[in-house]
């Protein structure tokens, strides 16, 4: 999945985001620990996360899940797309071994007061046949070629609903 | 466990941990985030395109929690730092052991930049009845962490909803 740049009349309800899919392995796992500074043994100690947690083994974490659903959805909205907010939540954890698939559609949008250009999204986190995290955002994308959302702020920048 | 300790009622609605991140925000935590997840979205890696887009570089906005995570050791540390004290604040006057995070949502304001210095205060805003799930029997609770520049623009709110439990009770 390309960069895109999506602008909002080109955007339509129902409209489905590309599909991705990623192999997860204990790097995966350890390397979106670190980065996300998350030194919790959950999230590198098998040992641990096995005897304390009772998870068959190390798990994504939630800023790494975070990071995740904002490449999945900028993947598609290309670089002038601006997260306003995501709120997700983890119904099963994610473990080395799983392929995590991604899909999402659009489920509406509205141009708000300042003339910000919103799109929600109901996005999935798939592993097998299983929903392992849902996902719903909320993303700027540009009205007109000369918009840009990262330009908005104080009452032009209207993230929560 | 039915009751909740008159302390953490009190903790409710609660400003509390007001704290600077240890580091000011910069690029090599941005790159290795960013590869992570596999993210080639050229604002983060092509100071061009960041400086027509963004003004400049600025972080992946859902690297909020990660400028306000201790360093897991420094001088003069003798214990783990921990992020989200709250969250194990509850853990142990509720004496729940284990601890996961179900939900969070983050409403992203002001763009965090490269050379800010953040500030977060954790707010706790609720705590269940007892609830038994699969993993145990515990509570849940919900935090929220607001985090701002050091110009004292509001960048984020992050929600947290933890579950904190004991095992082997389910």
């Amino acid at each position: 999945m390309s960069a895109g740049n999506i602008e909002f009349d080109e955007v339509e309800v129902g409209q489905a985001l590309p599909q991705l899919a990623i192999e997860v392995t204990p790097s995966t796992v350890v390397l979106g620990a670190l980065a996300s500074r998350d030194w919790r043994p959950m999230h590198h100690d098998k040992d641990f996360a096995q005897d304390r947690n009772g998870t068959r083994h190390i798990f994504i974490n939630t800023p790494h899940n975070a990071a995740y659903f904002e490449r999945y959805i900028t993947d598609w909205t290309g670089p002038r797309g601006r997260l306003g907010r995501i709120q997700f939540k983890m119904r099963d954890s994610v473990f080395p071994g799983d392929t995590m698939d991604f899909s999402g559609k659009v489920e509406a949008k509205s141009v708000d007061a300042a003339g910000c250009g919103w799109v929600e999204l109901a996005i999935e986190l798939r592993v097998g046949e299983k929903i392992t995290t849902a996902c719903r955002a909320r993303v700027a994308v540009p009205t007109a070629p000369e918009d840009n959302p990262w330009q908005r702020g104080g009452e032009a920048w209207k993230p929560a609903v | 466990m039915t009751a909740l300790p008159e302390e953490v009622e009190a903790w409710i609605g609660q400003r509390k941990y007001e704290q600077w991140g240890a580091f000011e925000v910069e690029r090599g935590y941005i790159f290795t985030s960013c590869s992570s997840v596999q993210n080639g979205n050229p604002i983060f890696w092509d100071e061009k395109v960041a400086e027509e887009i963004t003004g400049g570089p600025i972080a992946p906005p859902s690297m909020i929690s990660v400028w306000f995570r201790p360093h897991y050791w420094s001088p003069g540390l003798s214990e783990e730092a921990l992020a989200l004290q709250l969250h194990f604040d509850l853990k142990a006057i509720l004496g729940l052991p284990e601890a996961v995070m179900s939900d969070n949502t983050i409403t992203f304001y002001e763009p965090v930049r490269v050379g800010d210095r953040l500030k977060t205060t954790q707010i706790l805003r609720s705590v269940s009845e007892p609830k038994t799930t699969k993993l145990g029997t515990g509570r849940f609770w919900v935090l929220e962490v607001e985090v701002e520049n050091q110009d004292g623009k509001l960048c984020a709110i992050e929600s947290y909803t933890g579950f904190g439990y004991q095992k082997g009770n389910a």
